[in-house]
């Protein structure tokens, strides 16, 4: 049995038929075909699947596609706008906030919360908040920079 | 003329960065090809079972599944080859799919092969296994006691191999003499690397040409071609092409060949089709080849000032059910050959027992064998500076190999290249204000606070590489590495590099070495990896290798097509070859800077040779294969402080500091990425990573159950360096990616003993250092 299922990604409508047990992540990457979210574990510890949904950053392996019936999502092919980067993005590329990449996708949409809600995060709230994101290169040390860095950029552009 | 900006050893932003932060990077499983199959493989629940019976009937039956294989079926397929021999090694049959017996849990039995992702899965769930469950031995300590269960054929006892280094008779005697010898049981628990993308294969047979192409996560595209064609599928190397493209993080662990791929790439011929497979987490852990597991007896000698007299060291090392592609390198020549670390000690003997378990195999683990050795180390001059009332930063000054330029001939083999190892450490102390430190925690002490500080200074044989020698010691490869260099008829350049990057960003330190070298924009400048189908057959990336080996490949064929372009600048400048110089850019007549022409013009001219010099070959593309003389030795020294909760037993890393000396540095904001990295991997080991099994089962199979270091329980690092360029080989650079793992567990350790010496501990023998043990070692203190 398939379930219709209609949402926004990236500003572009997309309507399927779909297993009900097909996980948002999974229809993402293999129904709409955008590979920039990645699965990194089974058990929602990783964050590598972490979109914005209405919003929220969200893992996308938590939802079953059909539960997301219109929602508006951003994968983090649809952060740069025109060409041009997110601050966030830009703040991970100055401050070295990535090595294999693999992580990087979750880890800046999960900053982009961070940010709307802690406009001027101190180091423990930005290392708070990213608990529910694992990197397995860099430490973590860069990935704050990166963050600390684009908070500034986006409080100056205010 | 202006002068090029030199960009080698500058902070230069990575060039491979805009994919990954606009998710367009390319992954294995982000490959898609028309008609392609999805693989699920059943594995055993059990960890030591022989299978009775497979019946696939209902599983076969399932819509959209395409077809289903077991080990007989795949008659005709060798085992998986293990690359490093050692004298009297067993060498246990390692089937591609377990047909006689599963040895571990995750070991594959069958593969189901479908249309879909969950066709394969739902399949795999229908196919019956009908199991004898056989006793089972997972404990490194137990697995040759009386009466464990026998794992293999070939080793009876379950002894995969006996191995000895250094002189018995020569420790004997020192501990005769010494004023002190200090014994401790060292264990150094199993990890699991968890790089974040988990392993994936796509494997596509072409019928029409023969041809297999395989897309695999892999750290050395031609060792796995090598490996999988040449002795497990017994198809001809060249007509198989292995791309490893965007790979997410290795640490070791993508070195090996595994069944996954070597199964997907034998079913896609039978089915005409291509077959994916991408590993789950859970699968990752099962399957993955798993790092460290040592369990140690130590002992090291001091005279009555604490100077060192002996080492001696009895390891058993955990191999896992199978022999992993480098496993019995890893506890014997990467590890006990290290155990001189950066001090004079005048007497070492290690004995080391490779023992097969009903686990997970064990291989290379970021580090790899020189984590074992720094760790026990670091814990046994502490442990001395402890029995002997010493401070443990005396007793490291005391014992340090005093500075060399050019080679120190260790009790264990090696030769070291060059070291200021006590330079490093008065940086340190330095960074840290210790005596400052200690009178803090003096203060901190008398109000009951737990505030320790740990000391480690290591060194790391890198770079791994001289084929004569590795070859003697038992490897079945070479360890030399390729670069090729294409000069376009318009200038521009594309470099084929056997290393491969996985996160180091080889794309932006190897251009930067380019342009230097010819003296042209990085952005000319294009660097191809990961591909057997493009680049020269090269050894790959782990050992912290690719700059000092792959680089100087690079290095060695950029100096050539200088040289060929002196040659034809000649030629146009009507001027002898021995009289043109290669600046900025320029090819010039020396003395004479405006006779010059432009390396454009030169390159143009290569391959458009109208004009050009007698009997020389057109073209400017130049290929060269580096094998170095000896190893590389970074060495370093590191510090942490922690505060332990006396309530909960809670570990709090406040500060961590870190001066390493890699040699020259191509890019110090990469270096200090993999520093970063590197101390974050150590520090789990030290305070939260650790594999459990219990009777086989691995109970820590998930990451809710494998705590992997989170940001929120670490610092910010300070880090800083000291430069000793190795002589070994001309860039001078000795390699970094794996300083931190390799310092940063005994700094931690070391930090939380002390911090619980008021207590009166003086060691514990055991990680990762959880509330709970931390608690239960404060319970059972002497004071």
């Amino acid at each position: 049995m398939k379930l219709p299922v209609k949402m926004t990604i990236n500003g572009q409508t997309y309507s399927h038929e779909v297993e009900p047990r097909l996980l948002l992540v999974h229809y993402i990457r293999e129904t709409v075909g955008l590979t920039g979210t990645h699965v990194g574990c089974d058990t929602s510890q990783c964050g590598a699947c972490t979109i914005l949904m209405d919003g929220k950053a969200v893992k996308a392996c938590t939802f079953f596609a059909v539960q997301c019936n219109g929602a508006k999502i951003t994968t983090i092919e649809g952060l740069a706008k025109n060409g041009e980067l997110h601050p966030i993005q830009q703040g991970f590329w100055e401050k070295h906030g990535l090595q294999c990449g693999f992580c990087t996708p979750g880890m800046i949409l999960a900053a982009c919360q961070m940010l709307e809600r802690y406009p001027k995060p101190t180091e423990e709230q930005i290392r708070h908040q990213l608990e529910g994101n694992l990197c397995r290169c860099t430490g973590y040390h860069n990935i704050v920079k990166a963050i600390q860095w684009a908070a500034e950029q986006m409080a100056g552009k205010k | 003329m202006a002068t090029v900006e030199r960009v080698l050893g500058k902070s230069i932003k990575r060039r491979e960065d805009p994919r990954f932060i606009t998710g367009r990077g390319t992954y294995v499983d982000d490959v898609r090809l028309p008609g392609t199959t999805v693989a699920a493989f059943v594995r055993s629940p059990h960890a030591h079972a022989r299978i009775k019976k497979i019946d696939t009937a209902a599983a076969l039956k399932h819509p959209g599944v395409v077809a289903i294989f077991t080990g007989k079926d795949m008659a005709g397929v060798n085992s998986l080859p293990c690359g490093w021999l050692l004298p009297g090694l067993k060498v246990p049959p390692h089937m591609p799919l377990a047909a006689d017996a599963a040895r571990c849990v995750g070991d594959p039995v069958a593969i189901v092969i479908a249309e879909t992702q969950s066709a394969a899965q739902d399949a795999a769930d229908k196919v019956k296994v009908t199991w004898e469950v056989l006793r089972a031995v997972s404990a490194t300590d137990q697995a040759t006691a009386k009466g464990a269960p026998q794992i293999h054929e070939v080793a009876p006892s379950n002894e995969a191999f006996t191995w000895q280094i250094g002189d018995a008779a020569a420790v004997d005697a020192a501990f005769r003499g010494a004023a002190r010898v200090v014994k401790k049981k060292i264990v150094n628990q199993r990890l699991v690397a968890n790089p974040m993308e988990p392993r994936a294969c796509l494997a596509r047979y072409d019928q029409a040409t023969g041809d297999l192409t395989l897309w695999v996560t892999s750290q050395n595209p031609h060792v796995h071609r090598l490996l999988m064609a040449a002795f497990v599928l017994g198809i001809p190397e060249h007509k198989v092409r292995v791309i490893a493209p965007d790979v997410g993080g290795g640490f070791g662990s993508k070195i090996f060949l595994y069944n996954e791929e070597t199964i997907c790439s034998w079913a896609t011929k039978q089915i005409k089709r291509p077959v994916r497979w991408t590993s789950t987490r859970r699968e990752a852990f099962q399957t993955d080849a798993h790092g460290r597991d040592h369990v140690t007896e130590a002992e090291m000698g001091f005279d009555a000032h604490g100077k060192i007299v002996g080492l001696r060291v009895k390891t058993i090392a955990n191999m896992g059910a199978y022999l992993s592609t480098f496993a019995p390198a890893v506890p014997t020549y990467l590890y006990a050959t290290l155990l001189n670390g950066v001090y004079t000690i005048p007497a070492i003997h290690a004995h080391v027992t490779g023992v097969f378990t009903n686990t997970t195999p064990v291989d290379a683990y970021r580090g790899a064998g020189r984590p074992e050795a720094a760790y026990l180390l670091e814990r046994m001059v502490d442990a001395g500076a402890a029995a002997l009332k010493l401070d443990p930063a005396d007793i490291r000054k005391k014992n340090f190999i005093p500075k060399f330029d050019n080679g120190f001939q260790t009790q264990v083999a090696l030769n070291y290249d060059s070291g200021n190892y006590a330079a490093a450490f008065d940086k340190l102390l330095a960074m840290v204000d210790y005596r400052k430190f200690r009178h803090e925690q003096e203060a901190a002490r008398k109000q009951g606070r737990l505030l320790g500080i740990g000391f480690s200074t290591y060194i790391e044989a890198c770079s791994i590489a001289p084929s004569k020698v590795v070859g003697s010691l038992g490897a079945q490869a070479g360890l030399y590495e390729s670069g090729k260099v294409r000069v376009h008829p318009t200038g521009g350049v594309t470099v084929y590099t056997g290393s491969h990057s996985h996160g180091q960003g080889h794309e932006t330190t190897f251009s930067q070495l380019v342009a230097d070298e010819l003296g042209v924009p990085m952005e000319s400048v294009e660097i191809v990896h990961g591909d057997t189908g493009a680049i020269p057959f090269g050894m790959g990336t782990y050992g912290s290798r690719s700059g000092a080996v792959g680089g100087t490949a690079i290095l060695m064929s950029l100096q050539k097509i200088k040289e060929k372009g002196k040659k034809i600048a000649a030629h146009l400048l009507e001027a002898s070859p021995s009289d043109i110089e290669y600046t900025n850019g320029q090819f010039q007549v020396k003395g004479f800077p405006g006779k010059s022409v432009p390396f454009g013009q030169v390159a143009l001219t290569a391959y458009v040779p109208h004009n050009y010099p007698e009997g020389l070959e057109p073209g400017l593309e130049e290929t060269s294969f580096y094998d170095p003389s000896n190893f590389c030795f970074p060495f370093g020294a590191h510090a942490c402080v922690v505060e332990i909760d006396r309530d909960t037993g809670q570990v709090k890393v406040l500060r961590y500091l870190a001066v390493d000396d890699v040699g020259n540095v191509m890019n110090p904001m990469i270096v200090d990425g993999m520093v970063h990295g590197g101390i974050a991997q150590g520090v789990g080991q030290a305070l939260c990573e650790g594999a459990v099994y219990d009777d086989g089962q691995l109970v820590t199979g998930s990451m809710m159950d494998y705590a992997l270091p989170k940001a929120d329980m670490l610092p910010m690092y300070e880090t800083d360096r000291t430069v000793t360029p190795t002589p070994v080989n001309p860039l001078g650079v000795k390699g970094a990616g794996e300083t931190g793992t390799i310092a940063a567990t005994p700094a931690v350790m070391n930090a939380v003993v002390d911090a619980l010496a008021p207590l009166g501990v003086d060691h514990i023998e055991t990680m990762p250092l959880t509330a709970s043990r931390v608690w239960s070692v404060m319970k059972s203190a002497k004071r």
